[in-house]
């Protein structure tokens, strides 16, 4: 506010005299106090449409003398309330000092009720084989709302059920509420104005305009928008019941934006990636493509066996192996902006003991503006903190491929990348012994003397650091294939193994314990535990020379074009 | 008994309407004096204006009756951003059908009106959104603009004056919704008509293209041209106090003369009206009810009474026949004089047949924005549509009656309100017929062809 105090009003809220941020709305405002407005269209991300009327509370503001502006005084000498006659709604009604809100008289309720009501009459009822049921806001509500048995005889509207919107999205308009919270996120975050509605009255129809369709890559974002089970996942619809998945929180790793996921998961299998919401990252969206990535647990090419010169073996063979073979030999390490900060700093750990040469290589993109960032690994930020690289990567291994040629190593431990696609000539690798470490195949892994699965970021637990230097902490979802370690506890075999009098712990607390020692880290003084849900901004200004491709793209900033025009 | 005179029309706004002599061209317009208050306009200050208008204290004819100075005052002048004018020309409530006859008979009346709003709120820009079913209408107005832009009294530099205002008709696709102002706005902005939540979306303040905007009737506009004629002082003395100037009253079903006729405010009764103005019944018919301002108002049954305290003081008992049609008038005896449109019912109607009727309309027209407009019309569509096909229920006026209720208030704009008014208002006075329904129709009025 202008003066600097104003920031915040005093609103009486069912009674009760609260404080609130000034400007924000009714819905808001209650739900800060712990009172739940119920509401279908209102989504705190997107413009206010105040269609489904599910809001409507009693609002009352001071009153004051029309002609000299004082306050108008009850027989106790309390300001008397001017209560509007007709409810008004929560999402479209902004705080004021003074303000009188009733959440739950009589009136809030008879229309709660009346609007269930509504809202079921059309409504097919199909719960028992609705993607949506278990986190159906219909469902809840009128659990709270519903009348229980229903008044209407008549027949209900007949709308299409499966209209396919898009490539991944499937419309059942028959449980479409007409909220047109898909329409405004189409409008409003992703500039791809495709849906809208036709036909009037109760035979409104959600639909993509003629000619277009659903294709943009955060056409996902409007199934998980859906307060029903209308927009559906092609992907996810029929699959499982909600209430069977077990949800982990997770870091996106598709870009250096880091949104923040939760991953569903039942007995050990991924079912769905979904966003959770973080103001400062993601607001509540993500991309497409990010959710895909969890297929990628189980696709063909997964890395299952560890191996040794293509023989399988046992893991601790295979790490066995690898500390014979680069004892005492020039080695490289070519590490991966996918690996997490925890297993950067080992790794940096094993460069130092073994006195290895660093490589690293990024991965770029385009910017699509919203979030999928240039930067189309998830920590390249943690490379630097961790110590691990100094200089920005460029998106090929030039500085390995002259160390090759002028045959400064023997042995090459690479992490997930594949060198052969990172301008390295097959050629340059004769005579030096390949060990690869990684969850999929790829060419160089193929050549790998020493092969040794890992695991990826749903198996384990870590830590990336996004665009913006924020350090989020991702959770393990579903346990890794039979017989995988996480990469933290092979690293650590690794460097116990080759220091000879070295304690190492591969816990993350005794890490980063560690990682706060080394002088001038920006994680001083921070504990793994101290990474909140929605992650920890830390100071990245040391690397503030380095050019970073996202330039002006660091953070997301959701268009808000919603208030300009409706 | 004294026989009563015929009460006079005073006709304003409808002067030239059925004089034969009279066409809808410039040249006859111009004969009549017309354009003169336009040069008028331009000897006076925009605000002075604005102060005859206000002074006038004429009410908006397209139904709500809002003052049309104090809307103009609302106008937000200081935001920087062009200011618009809009007429409402979508003339779509049932029973209303008089700033048809504007449009088809005296368009320069109107072009007039506007140019003369236009200067006085400097609007560059004026619309008339016209409804899809007007095409006459809107071919009539086209060549009007063109005949007055030729005539330099709309478009470039008017007159001389330096004042310039385009003037554009757009045509409606065809939606009741779109006469409510802010449906209307998002309509001639390209978009669906589903009106704007208020706040923050003040036509005056945020209207077309989020500037701000006037939205104005047909009739409303032509009075301002009259206003400005005899002057806001002397036009506030024809008709009432608050209820100034003429209004036109468009009255139809079961009268011998249906029409449009013209009467200041509160020169005459409803009875009057329907019995002296419109011939009377038709022979053999008694009065049932009447809707007084368009089928949103609430009906009145004929052999109410109304009692109550007027504004200023004085009580009232009246029968149906009693109630002084001007603003109000019908709102006192619990209706509202709304656009003006008069339905008139005998006793050969069926008010479940009626209310079917309404209920289907309003079904049809919900733009399906709020859930409780949209599937509640449909619904109380559904239940009387099924109660005129032989299936009525002794619980469905209780039913109508409760969902109608659900909706009232609880919507963005008053189509909630049209929609569950004429279901409240039948069901609390034709109870007794929504009942008989479910007991087999024994009473069903037989309707006699004419």
């Amino acid at each position: 506010m202008k003066n600097g105090k104003s920031s915040s009003v005093v609103i009486n809220l069912d009674g009760q005299d609260v404080e609130v941020p000034a400007g924000i709305n009714l819905v808001e405002a209650a739900s800060l106090h712990g009172t739940e407005v119920p509401h279908y269209c209102y989504h705190p991300k997107l413009s206010v449409a105040g269609n489904c009327r599910m809001c409507l509370v009693e609002m009352g503001t001071p009153m004051r003398d029309r002609a000299t502006g004082e306050a108008i005084l009850d027989e106790h000498g309390k300001q008397k309330i001017g209560w509007i006659p007709k409810p008004v709604i929560g999402c479209g009604t902004n705080v004021s000092q003074g303000m009188h809100v009733k959440t739950s008289s009589p009136m809030v309720k008879d229309s709660r009720e009346g609007i269930m009501e509504f809202l079921l009459v059309n409504h097919p009822l199909d719960c028992p084989i609705c993607d949506q049921a278990g986190e159906c806001r219909l469902q809840e509500f009128a659990t709270d709302y519903g009348r229980g048995y229903s008044r209407y005889v008549e027949r209900k509207n007949v709308k299409p059920k499966r209209t396919r919107l898009g490539p991944r999205v499937t419309l059942d308009d028959e449980r479409c509420i007409l909220c047109s919270r898909c329409i405004r996120f189409c409008q409003e975050v992703v500039d791809d104005d495709v849906l809208g509605f036709v036909d009037r009255g109760s035979f409104s129809t959600l639909t993509c305009f003629p000619g277009k369709e659903l294709s943009n890559n955060y056409s996902l974002n409007t199934v998980d928008l859906c307060p029903v089970g209308a927009l559906t996942s092609t992907d996810f619809r029929f699959k499982m019941r909600v209430w069977f998945l077990k949800e982990s929180s997770s870091i996106c790793t598709e870009s250096s934006a880091g949104s923040n996921i939760t991953v569903s998961s039942r007995e050990g299998v991924i079912h769905r990636i979904t966003p959770r919401r973080n103001d400062e990252v993601n607001d509540s969206w993500m991309s497409d493509s990010g959710r895909e990535l969890y297929k990628n647990v189980t696709s063909e090419d997964r890395l299952m066996k560890a191996k040794v010169d293509q023989e399988e073996c046992t893991l601790s063979h295979a790490i066995e192996t690898v500390k014979d073979t680069v004892d005492g030999k020039k080695l490289g390490i070519v590490g991966s902006c996918h690996s997490s900060l925890e297993e950067q700093f080992l790794l940096n750990k094993l460069a130092k003991i073994t006195k290895a040469k660093k490589f690293l290589r990024g991965h770029f993109g385009e910017d699509d503006g919203i979030l999928v960032s240039s930067d189309r690994t998830p920590n390249l930020r943690g490379s630097l903190v961790s110590g691990f690289s100094s200089r920005y990567p460029t998106d090929n291994l030039e500085s390995l491929s002259k160390s090759l040629d002028k045959n400064e190593l023997d042995v090459l431990l690479v992490i997930g990348e594949d060198l052969l696609a990172s301008g390295i000539d097959l050629n340059q690798l004769n005579g030096v012994t390949l060990i690869f470490a990684g969850t999929h195949q790829n060419e160089t892994s193929k050549l790998a003397k020493i092969l040794i699965p890992t695991l990826t970021s749903f198996e384990k637990t870590g830590c990336f650091i996004n665009r913006n230097f924020r350090v989020q902490s991702f959770k393990q979802a579903i346990p890794g294939p039979a017989g995988l370690l996480p990469d933290l506890q092979i690293l650590s075999a690794l460097i116990k193994s080759l220091e000879k009098d070295g304690i190492h712990r591969p816990d993350l607390s005794s890490i980063w314990k560690e990682m706060g020692k080394s002088s001038g880290s920006p994680l001083k003084g921070i504990s793994f535990s101290d990474v909140p849900e929605d992650g920890l901004l830390i100071d990245g200004s040391k690397w503030s020379h380095l050019e970073f491709v996202e330039k002006k793209a660091l953070n997301y900033t959701p268009a808000r074009k919603a208030q300009k025009s409706k | 008994m004294i026989k009563k005179k015929t009460p006079k029309e005073r006709r304003i706004i409808l002067k030239h309407a059925d004089d034969p002599s009279y066409s809808n061209k410039i040249s006859c317009y111009l004969k009549n004096d017309g354009y003169s208050m336009l040069k008028k306009a331009f000897k006076m200050k925009p605000e002075q204006i604005g102060e005859e208008v206000l002074k006038s204290g004429v009410r908006g004819r397209g139904g709500a009756g809002f003052p049309a100075g104090m809307k103009w005052k609302f106008l937000d002048r200081k935001s920087g951003k062009p200011i618009y004018l809009i007429c409402n020309a979508d003339e779509s409530e049932p029973g209303t059908f008089k700033d048809r006859q504007i449009i088809y008979k005296d368009p320069h009346q109107l072009i007039e009106g506007m140019m003369i709003a236009a200067y006085a709120i400097q609007a560059k820009q004026a619309f008339i959104y016209i409804r899809a079913e007007f095409f006459e209408g809107a071919r009539i107005l086209e060549n009007a603009i063109a005949e007055a832009k030729s005539k330099n009294f709309c478009g470039e530099n008017i007159l001389g004056s330096k004042f310039s205002c385009d003037l554009i008709v757009h045509r409606g696709a065809g939606a009741y919704i779109c006469g409510e102002e802010t449906g209307l706005i998002e309509s001639l902005e390209g978009k669906r008509p589903n009106p704007r939540i208020k706040p923050p979306y003040f036509p005056a303040v945020l209207g077309l293209y989020q500037c701000p905007t006037i939205v104005n009737n047909v009739e409303t506009l032509c009075n301002v041209k009259h206003i400005l004629e005899i002057g806001g002082e002397e036009f506030s003395k024809i008709g009432k106090p608050n209820n100034t100037g003429t209004r036109i009253w468009c009255v139809s079903g079961h009268v011998q003369k249906p029409g449009y006729y013209e009467f200041e405010c509160g020169a005459l009764t409803l009875g009057e009206m329907i019995y002296d103005v419109c011939g009377g019944l038709l022979p053999g018919r008694t009065l049932k009810a009447v809707i007084p301002g368009g089928s949103s108002s609430k009906i009145l049954r004929a052999d109410e009474r109304f009692t109550g305290k007027l504004k200023d003081g004085t009580d009232f008992d009246w029968g149906i026949e009693d109630i002084p049609l001007d603003f109000d008038g019908p709102a006192s005896a619990g209706s509202m004089s709304g656009s003006g449109g008069i339905i008139v019912m005998d006793n050969s109607v069926d008010m479940v047949e009626a209310m079917a009727n309404i209920n289907a309309f309003y079904a049809h027209e919900s733009c399906g924005q709020c859930t409780p407009c949209r599937e509640g019309s449909l619904w109380m569509r559904k239940i009387t549509k099924r109660m005129c096909s032989g299936d009525a229920r002794e619980e469905d006026a209780d039913l109508l009656l409760s969902v109608a209720n659900q909706i009232e208030g609880r919507t963005i704009c008053a189509f909630g309100e049209a929609a569950a008014w004429p279901t409240q208002s039948f069901i609390a006075k034709f109870r007794d017929e929504f009942e008989e329904k479910a007991k087999g129709d024994s009473n069903k009025p037989t309707l006699q062809l004419i």
